[in-house]
């Protein structure tokens, strides 16, 4: 009996199959309870879910690479993902068209101010290299964001980290601060959300209202698309 | 839905070789938006079918941030021994980006279209902003 338990364990661990089903189960688990706790952003699906296969990798005594040979199939999506942030970006095109001018004044400095302030605080607390190099590009959504930690000599599975804590530090105090800097216009308020904080600001301001998402929507694509240009580009202006 | 999917990967495949051949320093998805965007702009208009299966994968874009998230597992270590800047340059850049960003383009905003401006979302504190 135990034997025959064995037998389908190590089938198991050898096989896709398991990583992806925890994956999406423990994805599953995470909305159902951020739903059951009233919808509170601390307690973010994602976050939710992470913690979830944490505990169980560390308790099943399962490596983080065995996992992902099955979580890759999840993962791989987020390149189509990335190309199809495309078509929300043309829906709002107009409206892009009518604050122009602002649009691209406020992300450019915004995405810098995030960038660099980012960069300075964890050199001036006396974080290492690789840390500065990862943690540049943690506004962006995720795949951009890790596609340039890579090009910049950073690691990007510690990026990908990096970015979802800022997406739930932005989902949990970002109201909070937009009011203290008294931003009424939800085009402004979601514009910053997605600027700096990507698809779970992003979501955070759909929820709060739908002007404010929509702009959300468009800061994480043109973030996107201005980090992945400009940092690169820079890092080798700097550091050759 | 299918036809949507190989549309994505051709734009994404599109892009990966452009960045690889011309040595540009943007990600291969990256290009294949840009392409898809520069697409729909000729085409004028999205086709229903993209629409729908687009916002179906963009719907769920969270989960796909879950396997990368896990990630964290191998970086225990460096995550204790840097806990302070990292947990200080967290915070603090993502609130100031924030408040920077919002804060130049409602200024900006109201200086070029007045018009247009939305209605103040005076007591968004008390009722719109539990969630």
């Amino acid at each position: 009996m135990s034997d025959d338990l064995h037998q389908i364990w190590v089938y198991l661990s050898a096989n896709p199959l398991a990583g992806l089903t925890l994956t999406l189960v423990a994805y599953q688990c995470g909305l159902w309870l951020f739903e059951k706790l009233g919808r509170r952003p601390v307690l973010n699906p994602v976050l939710i879910a992470v913690v979830l296969i944490a505990g169980v990798l560390s308790l099943s005594g399962i490596d983080y690479r065995t996992y992902f040979d099955g979580a890759q199939f999840v993962h791989f999506l987020l390149g189509p993902a990335t190309v199809a942030l495309a078509i929300p970006l043309y829906n709002q095109f107009q409206e892009v068209r009518r604050s122009a001018l602002a649009l691209v004044v406020a992300l450019l400095v915004g995405s810098a101010a995030s960038a660099l302030s980012a960069v300075a605080l964890v050199w001036a607390f006396g974080g290492s290299a690789v840390t500065i190099l990862s943690m540049a590009p943690k506004s962006v959504t995720s795949p951009i964001a890790m596609g340039v930690s890579e090009q910049i000599g950073g690691l990007p599975s510690l990026t990908a980290v990096f970015v979802i804590i800022t997406g739930i530090v932005a989902a949990s105090f970002g109201t909070w601060v937009l009011n203290l800097v008294r931003v009424k216009d939800w085009r402004a308020r979601g514009f910053g959300m997605g600027v700096a904080a990507h698809g779970i600001g992003t979501a955070r301001a759909l929820q709060v209202n739908e002007v404010a998402g929509a702009f959300a929507g468009l800061g994480m694509g043109l973030n996107g698309l201005a980090t992945a240009l400009l940092l690169p580009t820079l890092y080798h202006l700097i550091w050759g | 839905m299918l036809g949507t999917l190989t549309l994505l990967l051709l734009c994404q495949l599109a892009g990966e070789l452009a960045a690889r051949l011309l040595h540009l320093p943007v990600p291969g998805p990256v290009l294949g938006m840009i392409l898809l965007f520069g697409g729909l702009l000729l085409r004028g208009g999205v086709p229903a079918a993209v629409q729908e299966t687009a916002g179906g994968l963009l719907r769920h874009l969270s989960l796909l941030f879950v396997p990368a998230g896990v990630g964290v597992m191998v970086h225990v270590t460096r995550l204790e021994t840097e806990a302070l800047p990292i947990v200080v340059a967290l915070f603090g850049s993502t609130l100031f980006g924030i408040a920077v960003t919002a804060k130049l383009m409602a200024f900006l905003l109201s200086r070029t279209d007045p018009r247009l401006q939305d209605e103040p979302a005076t007591g968004n504190s008390a009722e719109g902003d539990r969630a």
